[in-house]
C-alpha cells in the first residue's frame, strides 16, 4: 500500500464517525433503537480500516518518519496558515486504541443505553466524540491538534452533562469544559509563540526550526515556557494536578462514556499531546512536566483510597495514572510512557465497562424490588458480587492485576518501563522525589484497586439488592472479555518481564530531541554522533526487501520482522542508566505492588486489621483523602469566587459608574436646559413681556390726554403755542 | 460593467430599499382586521423581497469580485465603482468651491460588510414576522435602515458617508422608541444622542479635512500630497492631526462600542424589539470600526501609530470588561438575557479593536473576519432570544429551565450558536478570534496572553446561560403548550418562519469555520495593501 493510499485512508477513518454524527442527528429519533446498530456497525467498519491502516504502517514503514499531507487552510496572501494530516507509529496504535474502545463502548452501551429516551442522541455523541479523537491522533500540527482538542472538550461537554435534567451532570459538564479551558489557554499562547517565532504550526518544520537554534525571542527560557505552556493544555486534558478536578465529577456521565472517554481515550490526549511535541522539551520542561505528572499519580492515589463510589475509585486511579504516563514522559522514558497509555486504555476501559456491569445489574435489582432510594454506585451496598456476576468479577479482576502491575500483565511492562525511567532520572538529575512518588503511588495503587475488588465482589452481599444481581448478556460481556485477553503481555512482548525486544518498544522509540543541547539534560544527549539517516535507510531497504518477500509467502510480516529490524539507537547516557535501573525496579515494584494487595486483603478480605482504626488514629488524614484533599472547596473559595466577585464589582461599576456617568452628563444637559428654559421664561421672555408692557404702560399714559374732547385739544394748543413763544423769544 | 436602467449593482443594493419603502408607503393599511392582516402580509413580504434581491445582488457582487485588486486608497482599484456629481457649487464664500460627489465602490474591507449585511437584514425580516403594531411604519423604516447601512459601507466620499451615517440613525430611533420594550424612549434617547454625540466629532474632523484638500473624496483625503500647506491638518505627526485621530477615533468608539462608551448598547439591546437587536448586533456595531479601517487608519496613519499601544488597550479592556459585566450579569442585575449577549458584543467586538490595533496581517485579517462573524453569531443569538420571548413573554434567565426537553431542535441551534461564539473550532468564529490572537501576539504578546483570559470567562457565561435555559428541570409554568390563550404556535420547538432565518445562519457559521478562505480571501489583498500603506506612510511620519 503506497504512503498516498494509506493517507486516503485515514481520511476516511477520520470522517465516517462525523458522517455518522450527522446522520443520527438528524434521522436518530426516526430510527430509535436502530440508530445504536447503525452506530455500531458504522464503527466497526472504522475498525477494520483503522486495523489496515495500523497494520501497513507498522509493518511497511515502520521506520520512516511521518508520513503526511499538507494544504493551505487560510491564504493571508504574504503568508499561510497550512493544516494536514499524518501518520506515524503513535498514530497508527493510537488509531487502533481509539476506534476499538468506541467500537466496544457503542456494542456495550446497546445494552447499557438501552432504556434512555436519547438513545439514538448518545450514539450520535459517540461518533462526534470518536472524530475528534481520531482528528487528534492524525494531526501533524499543532493548530489541527488545537482544533480537535476543541472539538473533544465539546463532546465530552455533551456526554458529561447527557443527562443533563439532573443538576450535577449538567454542572459537572460546565465544570470539565470550563477547567479544560483554563489548560487551553496555555496551550493556546503556546501556539500564539509558536506561530509568532516559526510562522507554522507543522510539527517536523517547528522542530526543524528549534534544531536550526531559532528560539522564541531568542532564549531559552521562552522555549521552555512554550513547551510548559503547550503542556498545560495537557494540564486540562489530561487531568493533571492541579486542574485534575474536573475528571471525577465527569463520571456522572454515562457509564459508557466515562470508559471511553474519561478514561481510556481522551483524558489520555494529553498525554499523546506530550509524546507528539516531545521534542520540542528542554530539560526545565521536562523536568516541569515530570513533577506535576508524579504529583498527580501520588496525590490521586490517595484520594482513591477512601472514595466509595465505585466510579470515583476508578476516576482518581485513572488520573493517577495519567499522572504516571506523564511522569514516564517527563523523565524520559517515552515509550513506556506512552506504552502505558496504551496498555491503561485497554484495562482501564475494562475496569469501567465493568463497573457500568455493575451498576447496570444493580440497576436491574433495584428495579426488581422496588427500591429507588438506594445509591446502585456505592461499593459499601454491594458485596459477593463473585458469584452473581463471574464473568465480570474475572475481567475486573484481570483489569485489577494489571493496573497493579503484577508480571505477565500489559500493565507491568509498562509501569515496570516508566518506574524504572524514574529511578534512572533520580541518579542522573537528583530529583529523587521522582521515584519516590511513583513508587509510593505503585503501592497505594495495589492497595486501593484490591479495596475495591475486595469490597465490592468478595464477601457477602451487604444488601438483598446485590444480592440478586445477575449477569449481563453478551453486549456487555464480550467487550470485557476482549478487553480482559488485551491486558495481557503477549501483545506487547513475548517476554513478560521485559517488553524491549517487543514490536511496541522497536517502534515507539524516543524521538531525537530538537531543543539545543545547553537547554537539554546532559544525560538525554547524545554521547556520539551516529550517522542516523544512514542507519534508518539501510535498515528500511532490508525491511523493505524482507516485507514484500514476505507478502509474497502471505505470511503476515507482522510477527516476524520485528525480531529482525534493529532500530538505530542514539545512545545517551540516561538510556544506559535505564538499561542498569531495570533489574532494580522490577524488583521494588512488585514488592511495592505485592505489598500493597497484601496489605489490601489483610483489612479487607480477612479483617485482620480493622480499617477503622487507622481512620480514629489519624483523622485528619482521612478527612483530607475523603475530601479529596479540599480542592474543590479551595478552588471554589479563590478562584471562582475572585473571578465572579470581580465580574460583580465590574457589573457593579459598569451600571453605576460608567453608566452613571454617561446618565449625569444627560443629567447636566437636561439641567442645563431647565437654566436655559427658567432663564429663556423668566429673562429673555420676561424682557420682550417686559418691553410690551412698557408700551403698554405708555400707551395706557399717553391714552389719557387724548380724550378727544375738542375744548382740552385747544387748552393744549394754546398752552403749546405759550411755552414755544417764551422759549423762542 | 454590470447595469440595470443605467444604475449599477451597488447603486440597487443601496436603493432598493427606499424603493420598497415607497411602495409600502403607497399601500394603504386597511380599516378593519381582515384588510389590516391582509396588508401586513404584503409588507412582510415586499420587505422579504427587497432584501432577497439585495442578497441576490451580494452575492453576485461578492462573485464577481476580483480577489488581486487591493483598494483601500487607491480609487483605480476600487471595484464596481459609480461615480456622479452630486453637490456642485462654485465661488462661495469661504468655502470656495464645493463639491461633493456621489461615488460608491467596493474593496476587499467592504466586500464582506456589503454580503453581511444583506444577509442579516434579509433575515432579520422573518425575525420580524410576529410585528403587529403598525406594521406600515414599521417595514418602511426598517427598509430606510437597511439603506442607511448599506449606504455606509459603498460610499467612498466622506459627505456621502456621513449623510448615510446619520441617515441610519433616524430609522433606528423609531425603531427603539416604538416597537421597544418597556423602557424603550430612555434606550432610544440614550443610543440617539450617544451616537450624535460621537458623529459630531466626526463631523467636525470631516470638515477639516476638506479644508485640507478641497474635496470629499476619501482618496484625496488618504493622499497627503494634496492637503494644502495652510491647513492644520498639514504635516504628518502633528498634534492637530493627533487630536482629528482622536475625536474621530471616539466618534467610531461609541459606535463599535468600545469600553468607556459601551453603555448605550446594553439598554439599546434590551428594550429593542429583536429583528432590531439582530441588525443592531449584527451590522451596525461593524460600522465603528468599518470607519476605523476605511476613514480613520488610512487618513491618520501617523497619528494610528502614534496611538497603536491605547488602541489596544482599549480593545483589550473590552474583551476582559466586557466579558467580566456579563459574566456579572449572574450575580448582579436581573438576569436579562440580552443583557447578557449584549455584553457578549462588547467582549467580542473588542477582539475586532484588538487585531485592528495590532497591524498585522493576520490580526488584521481577523479582526474584518471577525466583524462577519460576530455578526452572523450575535444576530443568531439575539433571534434566538426573540424566539423564546415571543413565547413566553419574558427573558429572564431565572424563568427558564429544562427547555431542551420541550424544544430539541431549538436547542441544537442555539448549542451551535452558544458554542460559535465560545470561538470553538469547526465554527466561524473560532477562526476569526484565533487569528487576532495570533496577529497580536506578534505585536503586542503579553496583551494577546491577557486577552486570552477572554476564552475561560467567555466560555463561563455562555455556558452559564445555556444550562441555565435548557438543562436541568422545566418550570411548572411551562409545562403546558406556550401561550395557551392564544395558541400562535402550533409547535412547541422553533417553527418554519424561524428555522427560516436561523437554518442558513447555522450553515453559515459551520461552512465559514471549516473553509474560512471563501471569506479570508476576499479581504487578504485589501488588508495587506492597507497595513503597508499605513505603515509605511506612519513611519514616514515619525522620521
Amino acid at each position: 500500500m503506497t504512503p498516498e493510499m494509506l493517507l486516503n485512508l485515514s481520511i476516511v477513518i477520520l470522517l465516517i464517525p462525523i458522517l455518522d454524527f450527522a446522520f443520527l442527528i438528524f434521522f436518530g429519533k426516526k430510527l430509535g433503537r436502530a440508530s445504536g446498530f447503525i452506530g455500531t456497525s458504522v464503527l466497526g467498519i472504522d475498525l477494520i480500516l483503522a486495523l489496515i491502516v495500523a497494520f501497513v504502517r507498522l509493518t511497511q514503514y515502520p521506520n520512516e518518519t511521518m508520513q503526511q499531507y499538507k494544504f493551505d487552510w487560510i491564504n493571508l496572501g504574504n503568508t499561510s496558515v497550512t493544516l494536514g494530516i499524518g501518520i506515524d507509529n503513535l498514530t497508527a496504535i493510537m488509531l487502533i486504541v481509539v476506534t476499538l474502545i468506541s467500537f466496544l463502548v457503542h456494542l456495550f452501551s446497546m445494552e447499557y443505553m438501552r432504556e434512555d429516551s436519547r438513545f439514538s442522541r448518545f450514539y450520535a455523541y459517540l461518533g462526534l466524540f470518536t472524530f475528534s479523537m481520531l482528528g487528534i491522533v492524525i494531526a501533524n500540527n499543532f493548530l489541527n491538534m488545537f482544533i480537535f482538542w476543541e472539538l473533544v472538550g465539546v463532546s465530552s461537554y455533551l456526554l458529561i452533562g447527557f443527562w443533563y435534567e439532573k443538576d450535577s451532570a449538567a454542572n459537572a459538564g460546565k465544570k470539565a469544559f470550563i477547567v479544560n479551558r483554563i489548560g487551553d489557554l496555555g496551550f493556546l499562547i503556546g501556539l500564539m509563540i509558536i506561530y509568532s517565532t516559526y510562522g507554522t504550526f507543522i510539527f517536523e518544520d517547528v522542530f526543524g526550526k528549534i534544531h536550526a537554534g531559532i528560539l522564541p525571542f531568542n532564549s531559552g527560557f521562552w522555549l521552555t515556557l512554550m513547551g510548559i505552556l503547550v503542556f498545560g493544555g495537557a494540564i486540562g486534558k489530561s487531568a493533571q494536578f492541579p486542574l485534575h478536578v474536573w475528571l471525577p465529577d465527569a463520571m456522572e456521565g454515562p457509564t459508557p462514556v466515562s470508559a471511553l472517554i474519561h478514561a481510556a481515550t481522551m483524558v489520555a490526549a494529553g498525554v499523546y499531546l506530550t509524546a507528539r511535541v516531545y521534542p520540542m522539551f528542554t530539560a526545565d520542561a521536562l523536568l516541569f512536566i515530570a513533577y506535576i505528572g508524579a504529583l498527580t499519580a501520588f496525590i490521586a492515589a490517595t484520594i482513591a483510597i477512601t472514595q466509595v463510589d465505585f466510579k470515583r475509585v476508578l476516576a482518581y486511579s485513572t488520573v493517577s495514572q495519567l499522572g504516571y504516563m506523564v511522569m514516564g514522559l517527563g523523565v524520559g522514558a517515552f515509550t513506556s510512557g506512552f506504552m502505558h497509555l496504551v496498555t491503561h486504555a485497554w484495562f482501564k476501559a475494562l475496569l469501567f465497562l465493568a463497573s457500568g456491569s455493575v451498576i447496570h445489574a444493580m440497576h436491574h435489582s433495584m428495579h426488581k424490588a422496588h427500591n429507588h432510594d438506594m445509591d446502585p454506585q456505592d461499593i459499601r451496598n454491594m458485596g459477593g458480587l463473585r458469584k452473581t456476576m463471574p464473568i465480570t468479577y474475572i475481567t475486573f479482576l484481570f483489569a485489577t492485576i494489571a493496573i497493579s502491575g503484577i508480571p505477565f500483565t500489559s500493565g507491568f511492562l509498562s509501569k515496570d518501563g516508566i518506574l524504572a525511567g524514574t529511578l534512572a532520572f533520580g541518579e542522573l538529575s537528583g530529583h529523587w522525589f521522582i521515584p519516590i512518588a511513583g513508587f509510593g503511588a505503585a503501592a497505594i495503587t495495589a492497595f486501593y484497586m484490591f479495596r475495591l475488588t475486595i469490597i465490592a465482589f468478595h464477601g457477602k452481599p451487604k444488601t438483598s439488592i446485590a444480592e440478586h444481581t445477575h449477569e449481563n448478556n453478551g453486549f456487555i460481556t464480550i467487550p470485557l472479555i476482549i478487553l480482559a485477553v488485551l491486558s495481557l503481555w503477549f501483545f506487547y512482548s513475548m517476554n513478560p518481564l521485559n517488553p524491549d525486544e517487543g514490536w511496541f518498544h522497536q517502534r515507539t522509540q524516543a524521538p531525537q530531541s530538537a531543543v539545543p543541547a545547553s537547554l537539554m539534560w546532559n544525560f538525554m544527549n547524545p554521547e556520539k554522533e551516529i550517522n542516523a539517516n544512514e542507519n534508518i535507510n539501510v535498515s528500511n531497504n532490508r525491511l523493505h526487501t524482507i516485507s514484500n518477500e514476505l507478502n509474497k509467502t502471505g505470511i503476515p510480516a507482522f510477527l516476524v520482522t520485528h525480531t529482525l529490524v534493529s532500530q538505530p539507537k542514539v545512545e545517551t547516557e540516561f538510556k544506559e542508566t535505564l538499561h542498569h535501573a531495570h533489574v532494580p525496579a522490577m524488583i521494588l515494584s512488585l514488592i511495592v505492588a505485592i505489598s500493597g494487595i497484601i496489605l489490601s486483603f489483610v483489612y479487607y478480605q480477612f479483617k485482620v486489621y480493622d480499617p477503622d482504626s487507622i481512620v480514629n488514629l489519624y483523622p485528619w488524614l482521612y478527612k483530607g483523602s475523603f475530601n479529596k484533599w479540599f480542592f474543590d472547596e479551595i478552588y471554589q473559595a479563590t478562584f471562582i469566587n475572585g473571578t465572579i466577585g470581580l465580574a460583580k464589582v465590574g457589573a457593579w461599576f459598569d451600571f453605576n459608574v460608567i453608566d452613571g456617568i454617561v446618565n449625569f452628563v444627560a443629567a447636566i444637559g437636561r439641567g442645563l436646559g431647565h437654566i436655559t428654559g427658567i432663564f429663556d421664561f423668566h429673562i429673555i421672555d420676561g424682557l420682550v413681556n417686559l418691553s410690551a408692557k412698557i408700551s403698554g404702560w405708555l400707551g395706557t399714559a399717553l391714552r389719557k390726554p387724548q380724550s378727544g374732547t375738542i375744548q382740552a385739544y385747544l387748552v393744549l394748543t394754546v398752552l403749546g403755542l405759550v411755552v414755544l413763544i417764551l422759549l423762542f423769544i | 460593467m454590470f447595469t440595470f436602467l443605467g444604475l449599477g449593482p451597488l447603486t440597487w443594493i443601496t436603493f432598493l430599499p427606499i424603493l420598497g419603502m415607497i411602495i409600502i408607503l403607497l399601500i394603504p393599511s386597511g380599516e378593519d382586521d381582515l384588510a389590516k392582516a391582509k396588508s401586513q402580509n404584503l409588507y412582510r413580504w415586499i420587505t422579504v423581497g427587497v432584501t432577497f434581491i439585495q442578497l441576490v445582488i451580494s452575492i453576485f457582487l461578492v462573485l464577481n469580485f476580483n480577489l488581486k485588486f487591493a483598494g483601500v486608497n487607491d480609487p483605480n482599484s476600487m471595484q464596481f465603482v459609480e461615480r456622479a456629481n452630486w453637490i456642485y457649487l462654485s465661488g462661495l464664500p469661504l468655502l470656495g468651491n464645493l463639491k461633493i460627489q456621489y461615488f460608491i465602490g467596493i474593496d476587499g474591507i467592504s466586500a464582506p460588510m456589503v454580503l453581511l449585511t444583506t444577509i442579516v437584514s434579509f433575515l432579520a425580516t422573518f425575525a420580524s414576522w410576529n410585528i403587529k403594531k403598525s406594521a406600515k411604519g414599521y417595514f418602511s423604516m426598517y427598509l430606510l435602515l437597511v439603506t442607511g447601512m448599506m449606504g455606509v459601507f459603498v460610499a467612498l466620499d466622506f459627505f456621502l458617508f456621513y449623510v448615510f451615517w446619520e441617515l441610519m440613525l433616524l430609522p433606528m430611533y423609531f425603531l427603539i422608541g416604538i416597537w421597544g420594550g418597556a423602557n424603550k424612549e430612555y434606550a432610544a434617547i440614550k443610543f440617539f444622542l450617544y451616537t450624535l454625540f460621537g458623529s459630531v466629532f466626526m463631523l467636525l474632523v470631516m470638515i477639516a479635512l476638506y479644508f485640507a484638500v478641497g474635496s470629499f473624496n476619501m482618496f484625496d483625503m488618504m493622499d497627503f500630497a494634496k492637503y494644502s500647506h495652510s491647513s492644520i491638518l498639514y504635516g504628518m505627526g502633528s498634534n492637530w492631526r493627533l487630536i482629528a485621530f482622536a475625536a474621530l477615533f471616539v466618534g467610531f468608539a461609541i459606535k463599535v462600542p468600545s469600553v468607556p462608551f459601551h453603555t448605550w448598547l446594553p439598554d439599546a439591546h434590551v428594550e429593542a424589539p429583536t429583528p432590531i437587536s439582530v441588525i443592531l448586533a449584527g451590522v451596525l456595531l461593524k460600522m465603528g470600526t468599518y470607519g476605523m479601517l476605511r476613514i480613520a487608519w488610512p487618513m491618520f496613519p501617523d497619528a494610528v501609530m502614534y496611538f497603536q499601544n491605547w488602541i489596544a488597550v482599549i480593545g483589550l479592556v473590552s474583551i476582559v470588561y466586557g466579558a467580566l459585566c456579563a459574566l456579572g450579569q449572574f450575580k448582579f442585575g436581573k438576569r436579562d438575557f440580552k443583557k447578557l449577549i449584549a455584553y457578549s458584543s462588547v467582549s467580542h467586538m473588542g477582539y475586532v479593536v484588538l487585531g485592528m490595533a495590532s497591524m498585522t496581517t493576520e490580526g488584521m485579517v481577523g479582526a474584518i473576519f471577525q466583524m462577519f462573524n460576530h455578526g452572523t453569531i450575535t444576530a443568531m443569538l439575539f433571534m434566538i432570544v426573540g424566539v423564546i420571548y415571543d413565547r413566553a413573554h419574558t427573558r429572564g434567565l431565572d424563568d427558564f429551565g429544562g427547555l431542551a426537553n420541550k424544544m430539541p431542535v431549538y436547542t441544537g441551534i442555539m448549542t451551535i450558536a452558544f458554542f460559535g461564539a465560545i470561538g470553538l473550532p469547526g465554527l466561524s468564529g473560532f477562526v476569526s478570534e484565533a487569528m487576532v490572537f495570533l496577529g497580536t501576539f506578534k505585536t503586542y504578546p503579553i496583551y494577546a496572553m491577557i486577552a486570552g483570559s477572554g476564552i475561560i470567562l467567555g466560555a463561563s457565561y455562555m455556558l452559564w446561560a445555556l444550562q441555565k435555559v435548557f438543562f436541568g428541570k422545566l418550570p411548572e409554568r411551562w409545562s403546558g403548550p406556550w401561550d395557551p390563550t392564544h395558541k400562535i404556535y402550533k409547535t412547541d420547538d422553533v417553527n418554519l418562519v424561524e428555522k427560516v432565518a436561523l437554518v442558513p445562519l447555522v450553515i453559515i457559521i459551520i461552512y465559514l469555520g471549516i473553509n474560512p478562505n471563501a471569506m479570508i480571501g476576499l479581504m487578504s489583498n485589501s488588508v495587506n495593501h492597507l497595513i503597508e500603506f499605513v505603515k509605511l506612510s506612519g513611519q514616514v511620519a515619525h522620521l
